[in-house]
């Protein structure tokens, strides 16, 4: 039973993190209406700069700016060059422009950063703590908590401020946000800045957790689940998508791997996703387009 | 998903239609005759290296655009629908030698087919990009299943398997000529029915579909039936495509090769080169397979050594994504519909 | 008298909360033009998408040719004879005029995949009768000369001929036309209104027309039904409802 409670509160905190990388394709999805495929080399670009930094010697905090200055700055670019261009283009062409731009990102990233695993190391303690018979890694501990504050700051972010409203408001009518008062472009571009903030914390998170190398850019393809399992709109879904996802999987894989002789982590969520969409075609707290004939 | 060629590409609606779709019959016979001399003049890079897979991926392509250049179903399974193709054949040529290869072909696309109508079933509820996540867990399935057991690869012991002899009524194909005219055979079979397809009654249910699916169901089109139909046809062409890949290609059957990452260079071939229209999907092969073979050599001869090769890699990665999102900006309904424009000044000047 | 080709009982249909169709109750009789009037928002629309199973009604229920239902598939409503047109366009937009049309025909056919695939067995003469009978429809809304023209290229008033050629070739016994003369001149109304008659008369189709021109209603329908708030307010003959003072008060007297 404990070994059970384990790999729950486990898959619970890595879904945390997944969480955290969801939220920032629910911020652009709501803002832009593009699923961004590229958030995955964003993840892995602000991983490797940072941590190549951090190796010259820069102090944390310092690199940690520096690298979030690049991350805004490629946001916004990326939305100035690729985004603007491809206003009112089919979601599916917009989908793969981001996918593109992933190989641009990843393949400049490793010319400048290059290609082998990195240590990152965020001065988190790893040693497990043991709560009754359940033993809990610290470090997940950790970065569930950052990550929980960041997503926690975010939902307010966007429930209480100018920005956030405006944001609901363009979800329904793009126009409707010129009326209180910010330019959809600002928006955008601030949407997309934030979205690059959230890069550079999942990629340290990732980064810490498990190298910062290549393979960071395949959270995205864990980030998606969650976002069909809770909703491309909205950032509650996304949390508990993330929760759902990172329980189910962690247990999925240690019973249902054993019994199906394999690891099922590839594609077990996927399946999951696929299940909940048949009852709930657009997620649990995503709103279904209205079609009026 | 509105990126449709199809007004500039399949109908000119001028009143010389007939002078012009017998002018497009002749050209077509003509080029399909000059692919097929093409051995007596390429040596086996070109078939092996070029144009085996660049047919190969054509064929893929036309697969994926009927579903969705076509039906309006985006779907990112293609790779998945490949291996069953390519397992499916192998498994038929190990434990029914004595098929021609023709049926086998065929009866491993007709299994891909059913996968794919399996795979194809969420669409009946889900629309749009949750529709292209869901067709993501056919892929990673698939993907999965081929590699965990053993009984699709005949338990070889290596993650591939060597291909068996390719041959049709006691001629050897296993050359790279022979392979390549038997891929060019199926891909200029495949084109007839494909076209003949979207011209009739299907194919206008399937547009109809992808267009207005609440109007086509008010007027009585059965939409479901049609969405189906639309994932098997896809799936089998694909499938097809598959059992070409690993043996007239690759020469090796390895769930590898059919991973997320060949879904993703068949959307962008259909995307580039056209949605919905079918000579997209040559131009959109021929510039997915030929641009890294192109900046491949071009990197050589540039850099030549200078820089080390995995800089070089990723220095094409890099080159190879702006220039897709270059061509997505420049050319919203694909290079057909550039190329179409070109034909149509060609054509009115031809006449004249 | 022959039985009425549609009855609508009691059919309720509200939207989280809000009730578009509240209790409403009318026939139509076979062979009419029956206007359905009411101010933007009164439910019209959503009545015809609950008459051909667009929508689901809540509660009541719907007759078509004796048959009761309370849901319908959207495709059975078609094969029972139920046309539409729609408010908004909805033409399959990226397709020629023609091949709207021939969308129409779907229904009706008999051929398989492999059929088409291969062009085999009744595929050749089932195309042949299909093209003739939408050339026909094309011929008799005046759209031969835009035939061959993709949908979305033409103008909005042709496109909304387009919509009724598509739903007439089907030969339905009951067409619903949404607003079908919205946003035209009054020339292309005419027009308009002189296809609707026309085809009234010639295919005797019972047609159910929502439109708010009131001219072109008192000279076009044989019955009126109006619509408030999802209320019926007024059911009569052009003449009856004119005169009604519930109807006047709801709508006649409201500038639209
Ligand atoms: N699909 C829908 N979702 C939510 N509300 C709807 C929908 N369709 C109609 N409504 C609402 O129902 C009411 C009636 O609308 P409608 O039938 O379109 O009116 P009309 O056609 O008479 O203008 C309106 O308040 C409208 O907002
Ligand atoms: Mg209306």
């Amino acid at each position: 039973m404990s070994f059970f409670v384990e790999t729950f509160i486990g898959g619970l905190l890595a879904g945390v993190m997944y969480s955290l990388v969801a939220i920032g394709f629910v911020l652009i999805y709501k803002a832009s209406g593009v699923f961004n495929f590229a958030q995955g080399s964003m993840v892995l670009c602000a991983g490797l700069t940072f941590v190549t930094m951090r190796d010259r010697g820069i102090d944390f905090w310092l690199a940690g700016l520096i690298t979030l200055t690049i991350m805004v700055a490629i946001a916004i670019a990326v939305e100035r060059v690729v985004l603007r261009p491809l206003v009112n283009r089919p979601q599916i062409t917009l989908f793969m422009a981001t996918l593109g731009l992933s190989f641009v990102i990843e393949g400049i990233a490793q010319i400048a950063m290059g290609a082998s695993v990195h240590e990152l190391d965020l001065g988190i303690v790893d040693t497990p703590i043991t709560v009754g018979e359940v033993q809990v890694s610290q470090f997940d501990l950790v970065a569930a908590a950052t990550a929980g504050v960041l997503v926690i700051a975010l939902s307010i972010f966007f429930n209480w401020t100018r920005v956030g409203i405006a944001l609901r408001a363009i979800a329904d009518d793009p126009l409707a946000a010129r009326s209180i008062g910010i330019r959809l472009q600002t928006l955008w571009q601030i949407v997309w800045g934030v979205a690059g903030f959230v890069s550079l914390v999942a990629g340290l998170l990732w980064g810490a957790r498990q190298g910062v190398q290549f393979a960071l850019t395949l959270v995205v393809l864990k980030a998606l689940p969650v976002l069909i399992i809770g909703g491309f709109t909205s950032i509650t879904g996304a949390i508990v998508g993330g929760l759902i996802v990172g329980a189910s999987d962690s247990l999925a894989e240690i019973y249902l791997g054993s019994l199906l002789g394999g690891s099922v982590s590839t594609w077990f969520s996927y399946v999951l996703a696929v299940g909940f969409l048949l009852v709930r075609p657009t997620g649990l707290f995503g709103d279904a387009p209205i079609e009026r004939i | 998903m509105t990126a449709i060629g199809t007004d500039t590409i399949e109908g000119f609606g001028s009143t010389d239609e007939t002078a012009r779709s017998w002018l497009r019959i002749a050209l077509a016979v003509a080029l399909l005759a000059g692919l097929a001399a093409v051995p007596l003049v390429a040596n086996d890079y070109w078939l092996n290296a070029v144009l085996i897979p660049f047919l190969i991926m054509s064929l893929t392509a036309l697969g994926l655009n009927l579903l969705m250049g076509y039906a309006g179903q985006a779907s990112l399974g293609s790779g998945g629908f490949m291996a069953v193709g390519a397992y499916a054949t192998y498994n038929i040529l190990l434990r029914l030698p004595e098929l021609p290869l023709p049926v086998n072909l065929l009866l491993g696309g007709v299994i891909s087919g059913l996968v794919g109508v399996i795979a194809g079933l969420p669409s009946l509820r889900i629309k749009g990009f949750y529709l292209v996540a869901s067709t993501l867990a056919a892929q990673f399935v698939l993907e999965w299943l081929f590699n965990q057991y053993g009984w699709f690869s005949n338990y070889s012991t290596s993650s591939s398997i060597s291909a068996p002899r390719l041959a049709i009524l006691g001629h050897d194909l296993s050359s790279p000529t022979g392979r390549y005219l038997l891929t060019l055979a199926t891909v200029a079979i495949v084109t007839v029915v494909a076209i003949r397809l979207v011209r009739s009654q299907t194919g206008r249910t399937w547009m109809a579909i992808r267009d207005m699916d609440t109007a086509a169901s008010v007027i009585g089109i059965p939409v479901a039936a049609g969405k189906l139909k639309a994932f098997f046809v896809s799936s089998l062409v694909i499938g097809i495509a598959g059992a070409l890949w690993a043996f007239a290609y690759l020469g090796t059957v390895d769930a590898r090769s059919f991973n997320l990452d060949r879904s993703f260079q068949v959307m962008f071939a259909i995307i580039i080169g056209g949605m919905g229209s079918i000579s997209g999907n040559y131009v959109g092969a021929a510039f997915m397979i030929l641009l890294p073979i192109l900046l491949d050599h071009v990197g050589g001869a540039v850099f030549g050594g200078a820089i080390d090769p995995g800089q070089l890699e990723n220095l094409q990665k890099a080159l190879f994504g702006a220039l897709i999102v270059w061509f997505l900006i420049k050319e919203p309904r694909g290079l057909a519909a550039l190329l179409s424009r070109a034909w149509t000044q060609l054509a009115s000047r031809f006449e004249r | 008298m022959a039985e009425p080709i549609l009855q609508l009982r009691d059919v309720s249909l509200s939207f989280k909360g809000i009730k578009a169709l509240n209790a409403l109750s009318f026939d139509v009789e076979r062979g009419e033009i029956c206007a359905l009037i009411g101010p933007n928002g009164a439910g019209k629309s959503s009545l015809l998408n609950i008459i051909n199973g667009v929508y689901r009604a809540d509660s009541g229920s719907v007759s078509f040719d004796g048959e009761r239902f309370v849901r319908i598939r959207p495709a059975r409503a078609a094969h029972l004879g139920i046309g539409r047109t729609f408010q908004h366009n909805a033409l399959f937009r990226h397709l020629s005029v023609l091949d709207n049309v021939l969308a129409g025909l779907i229904r009706h056919s008999r051929t398989t995949l492999i059929e088409h695939a291969f062009g085999l067995g009744r595929d050749r003469s089932e195309t042949r009768a299909f093209g003739r009978r939408a050339d026909e429809i094309i011929g008799f809304l005046d759209l031969a000369r835009h035939r061959d023209r993709v949908v979305s290229t033409l103008p909005y008033g042709v496109q909304k001929r387009v919509d009724l050629a598509r739903a007439l070739v089907g030969r339905p016994s009951l067409l619903l036309l949404d607003e079908p003369m919205a946003g035209m001149n009054q020339d292309e109304k005419r027009e308009m209104s002189s296809f609707v008659l026309e085809a009234n008369r010639s295919f005797r189709t019972t047609v159910v027309l929502i439109e708010h021109d009131m001219s072109v209603v008192m000279g076009l329908s044989h019955h009126v039904v109006v619509l408030d708030y999802g209320r019926k307010v007024g059911d009569g003959t052009p003449e009856e409802v004119r005169r009604n003072p519930d109807v006047i008060a709801a709508y006649l007297g409201t500038v639209h």
